[in-house]
């Protein structure tokens, strides 16, 4: 178990590496760095002194020799100017260049300097990590438990009214993308003129203007049910379905294996057959998808981010996708890239775990 | 009907069928399965079920259990356990009856026993759900019915998953399970058919000894004939959904009074059928569908008996027969019937001589390299799946090939055919090398000249691909022929030549019944006009009495064309029946060989003589000798040192020095071609006893 773990992380860095490159390579392509070097200096800059431009600041180099720079693993540029002032890659303001460092990357925690944000990349992709840290564990604590459930209650009678209205609802869930289900949710339930907050209002149950706030920014400083609900139930709502749909084929197979049978006629009753005998033989399939809707959360958190104004890791993405943000883009690529390795891994080791058919040498 | 007038006592039936009849209902229409269904079990009976498939034995079983699906409804009569009716009883009171007194143990315990859960905890589940037994008491007895059911190592077992064991010790653990509350009525579904000869005798003798210890009544649901005669006393042949003939086993078994029955023994290869001499009768006709049953007799259309006008008048009944027995038959004419006639249409065959040598095996040898752990790496092992064969087959000679699951006979047939090239050693085929040469390079004439018949006939054929298309396909595989019109009639000659109707060219292969699959695909084989037919296990997986016509067929083949037939089988019964010479292999070794003669008879090699004691025999005149191995077949891929019988054999005390243990005995010649692989002497040889004898009249 333990090799076979150190022996999949290997291969995850290889993994990271190969598309960190990528990506790398993609937000460096020249017409990016042209629009880089326009939007720091001057809009009116000819193709010369563009090249100037770039060549000062240190992108003229080889794509491998900058993606090492990068990463921390090449020294970072120098460049002696012809009035002796020496600026580089790690020498930052303030320090004499003797004694900055020679690398200065990734590794090294140096994560590089948002253009748009005027901050280090590093503070404001933490800030965004955790506020969309808080709306991902609640969508999960949400979607994962109620989809199992209507999974499992679903697939369990195959072919029965509850099974079909269930179905019906996750079919509609799982159709239905976020930036429509979430403009439905607004509409219906946080608009102060539409929907059913105007009669809830009027009949006195509930106090405020709406029955939830459209808008999540006050959720940042301070998470309350109020502000958070619709976002989370937005990216929830599409995920239910999914995982719904995975659970009840897994479990309509499962019921009609003969270890079923089997359990039936020793006498158990259904509920202790449902939960003792199908149970874990049925999740064995959905687990592999649950951890595959982690990275598939990002994508809805980017449109339900900017849907609601909840400045977090989507938000940040966006802004730095919309602003060529090299350095800020790299950087979301970078975890984009971690959270789909790591719930892999997990995923992996889960499913040992789960099925006892599989068993590691 | 509903509650007893007074409680149930020993004397009185322990279960009851009643005029049973069984529908499942589908949209299209309602299909009835069982019809008029009676029988009864006393306590401490074994009642044999027995029927081809699709009779209702099974809806029968899961009658009893109350457990028909959600299509199936029982519409008619009353099954009574205990004097209780279980078809007016609620789901509570059902659920309180099943696993306690009654249970059943399944056909494929791979299947039946929960993947995720350990043996121990589905165990202890039984007298935890019934009888609120503690957790840890449960499990003490999950302890002692483990060791009961005579699996090794107890405490290991109740800590495994099922797919951590064998089949053998899976079956014994779904008996075990099925004992855990002392039930008193068991049903047995099935149990051994998923299961070697060796492992199916060791089961049976563990199931009639539990159940003369407990007195545990049961109902054994079979469709070999062999096995109610070792496990039952009384026995129920079924039909198309009805009971034909009930009676006890040894009297039905000698003077049956039903037609069906009749032809169901002349169909089954006993000892003293010949192919030859006394050839097998198939019952002709087929299986009638659950919704195309004729009036009056449903086996009526195939019956030798039948009689226009009577036997298709009116619904027939179950008719006693005097005597003290409670035989029963369901037939209008069983008084008018000469029953000691002889069957007509049977005379002896010609013989074919058998000719010169076609297919010579040398020292032929396949390994396997196979890396354990899941995901590449670990460990590199090597299986030897076959270790030095040599034998040669003559032109019109049937050579039978035995040994059970894992003893590397498919492999042999898939290193002939091409489809694995030999590690090292020679085939010679026609005289020609063709042990390296896999069967993408082997050109048409090797390929057509050497052909195969599969053991799965619903596997083998394209399901979306009509008959006709299927056989003239092979026929162009073969480069047989120069125009479509000249392979399409030769495809209608092959119809012809497997006895299948012309118009079968045109259907797809799910129109067809199993035997008929099965006479496709020997049409296939013989299209090019095979010389030698690898036939592995061609009839395994079809009904007794369909066995026999295809085993017909493909003997008359060879008598027309001098086939020789390489037969792999792991039944000896059909194998006795129908091969010149036997092979018996073991553990990728050949441990014996020689004609049918001199395998069949003493001096054995204790292999041999282990198989031919498990093959259950439908004949009470048969006295056979109860030779049941210990444990498992050792897997090969760590096969044990010395001869790979040597952790089963009964005989190896008589070997001095431990010599079975580490030395690999040498092929010796007993008589002229009659070799084995033993060390034991010719003295211990010489004084081995006949394992099978038909008793004196």
């Amino acid at each position: 178990m333990l090799l076979f773990t150190i022996r999949r992380l290997g291969v995850m860095l290889l993994t990271a590496l190969a598309l960190t490159f990528v990506v790398f390579y993609m937000t460096n392509l020249p017409p990016n760095l042209e629009k880089l070097a326009k939007s720091e200096a001057s809009v009116r800059m000819s193709d010369e002194d563009v090249a100037l431009w770039l060549d000062r600041n240190g992108f003229s180099s080889s794509v491998l020799t900058r993606y090492g720079e990068w990463l921390g693993v090449m020294p970072g540029w120098t460049r002696t100017a012809e009035d002796g002032t020496v600026t580089g890659r790690c020498i930052t303001k303030g320090v004499a260049p003797t004694d900055a460092p020679a690398r200065c990357g990734v590794l090294q925690g140096n994560w590089g300097y948002s253009t748009v944000f005027k901050q280090p990349v590093i503070e404001i992709l933490s800030r965004g990590l955790g506020h969309t840290g808080w709306l991902m564990l609640s969508v999960m604590l949400v979607m994962v438990p109620s989809a199992l459930i209507i999974g499992v209650l679903s697939g369990m009678k195959e072919g029965s009214r509850l099974d079909r209205v269930l179905s019906a609802f996750s079919i509609a869930s799982t159709a239905t993308p976020e930036y429509v289900s979430g403009v439905i949710l607004v509409a219906l339930l946080a608009s102060a003129t539409a929907g059913i907050s105007p009669f809830l209002v009027e009949s006195g149950l509930i106090s405020g203007k709406t029955l939830f706030q459209g808008t999540a920014t006050s959720a940042m400083d301070d998470i309350t049910f109020w502000n958070f609900t619709l976002p989370v139930m937005t990216i929830a709502l599409y995920g239910i379905g999914y995982i719904a749909r995975m659970t009840r084929a897994s479990m309509t197979e499962v019921m009609t294996q003969q270890y079923i049978r089997t359990a039936r006629l020793k006498g158990a009753s259904f509920p202790t057959i449902v939960l003792r005998h199908a149970l874990r033989n049925a999740l064995i399939a959905p687990f592999t998808v649950i951890m595959l809707q982690f990275p598939w959360l990002l994508n809805g958190v980017v449109i339900v981010e900017t849907l609601f104004n909840y400045k977090g890791f989507g938000w940040t993405l966006v802004q730095a996708a919309g602003n060529n943000d090299i350095q800020l883009l790299l950087a979301c690529s970078v975890v984009a890239v971690l959270v789909v390795l790591i719930t892999q891994l997990i995923s992996d080791i889960g499913y040992v775990l789960l099925n006892p058919r599989i068993r590691l040498a | 009907m509903s509650a007893p007038a007074r409680p149930w006592t020993p004397d009185q039936p322990l279960l009851e069928i009643e005029n049973l009849s069984i529908s499942f209902f589908t949209r299209l229409r309602e299909i009835p399965a069982v019809m008029d269904f009676s029988c009864t079990v006393m306590a401490g009976e074994a009642m044999g079920l027995v029927g081809e498939s699709g009779c209702g034995k099974s809806t029968v079983a899961l009658a009893v259990m109350g457990d028909l699906g959600r299509n199936g409804r029982v519409t008619g009569g009353a099954i009574r356990f205990k004097g209780r009716d279980l078809t007016k009883m609620s789901q509570s009171e059902l659920r309180a009856l099943r696993g306690s007194e009654i249970a059943m143990i399944y056909q494929e315990p791979m299947a039946s026993l929960n993947p995720a859960m350990k043996i121990g905890a589905q165990l202890a589940e039984v007298p935890m759900l019934h009888q609120n037994m503690p957790k840890a008491e449960a499990w003490a007895l999950a302890r002692q019915i483990v060791a009961d059911v005579r699996l090794p190592d107890p405490d290991r077992m109740l800590n495994s998953f099922p797919h951590q064991l064998s089949g053998g010790q899976q079956q014994r653990v779904v008996i075990a399970m099925a004992l855990m509350a002392k039930p008193a009525l068991l049903i047995l579904d099935e149990p051994t058919t998923a299961l070697d000869v060796t492992v199916e005798a060791g089961i049976v003798d563990l199931v009639n000894d539990l159940a003369a210890k407990t007195g545990t009544s049961m109902l054994f649901i079979s469709h070999n004939l062999g096995l109610v005669h070792d496990v039952c006393n009384r026995l129920c042949v079924m039909y198309s959904g009805e009971a034909v003939e009930t009676g006890d086993v040894s009297e039905v078994f000698t003077t049956m009074r039903h037609p069906y029955t009749q032809a169901l023994f002349r169909s089954i290869p006993l000892p003293g059928a010949d192919k030859t001499t006394r050839p097998l009768i198939p019952i002709r006709g087929n299986f009638p569908l659950p919704h195309e049953r004729p009036k009056g007799c449903n086996f009526g259309p195939r019956c030798n008996y039948f009689v226009e006008g009577r036997c298709n008048a009116t619904d027939i009944g179950m008719d006693t027969i005097p005597g003290n027995s409670r035989h029963e038959s369901r037939c209008l004419r069983w008084e008018e019937i000469d029953w000691q006639a002889p069957p007509q249409g049977a005379g002896p065959r010609v013989r074919r001589p058998i000719g010169d040598v076609v297919l010579r095996m040398e020292d032929l040898k396949k390994y396997y390299t196979v890396s354990s752990g899941a995901f590449g790496g670990g460990l590199k092992k090597v299986v030897k799946a076959n270790e030095t064969l040599s034998f040669e087959a003559r032109e019109g000679e049937t050579l039978a090939i035995v040994g059970e699951s894992g003893c590397g006979k498919s492999t042999l047939a898939k290193v002939l055919m091409g489809l694995e090239t030999a590690t090292s050693g020679n085939i010679l085929l026609f005289d020609e090398n063709v042990q390296d040469t896999p069967i993408q390079q082997r050109n048409s004439d090797t390929v057509s000249h050497l052909q195969m018949v599969f053991q799965n006939p619903f596997d083998t054929l394209n399901p979306s691909m009509n008959v006709g298309r299927q056989i003239i396909r092979a026929l162009e595989i073969f480069r047989f022929g120069s125009s479509d019109a000249e392979r399409h009639a030769k495809m209608l000659e092959l119809l012809d030549l497997v006895k299948l109707p012309r118009a079968f060219a045109e259907r797809m292969p799910r129109q067809l019944s199993g035997g008929q699959k099965q006479r496709v695909g020997i049409a296939r084989a013989f299209a090019g006009g095979a010389k030698v037919v690898i036939a592995d296990e061609p009839v395994s997986a079809l009904d007794v009495s369909v066995q026999a016509a295809v085993t017909d067929l493909l003997m008359d083949l060879q008598r027309e064309n001098g086939t020789t037939l390489l037969f792999i089988s792991h039944d000896l019964s059909i194998v006795r029946y129908l091969s010149d010479r036997v092979l018996v292999m073991y553990l990728g070794h050949v441990v014996e060989m020689g004609t049918t003669e001199q395998v069949f008879s003493p001096p054995y090699h204790p292999y041999t003589e282990a198989l031919l004691s498990a093959v259950p025999i439908a004949d009470p005149k048969v006295i056979k000798k109860r030779i049941v191995l210990e444990g498992d077949i050792p897997s090969a891929m760590n096969p044990p040192p010395g001869c790979p019988f040597q952790t089963r054999c009964r005989w190896k005390s008589k070997v001095a020095g431990g010599l079975c243990e580490s030395e690999m005995p040498p092929v010796r010649n007993l008589a002229d071609g009659h070799q084995i692989k033993c060390h034991l002497s010719d003295e211990d040889l010489a004084h081995m006893e006949p394992v099978i004898q038909i008793a004196a009249e």
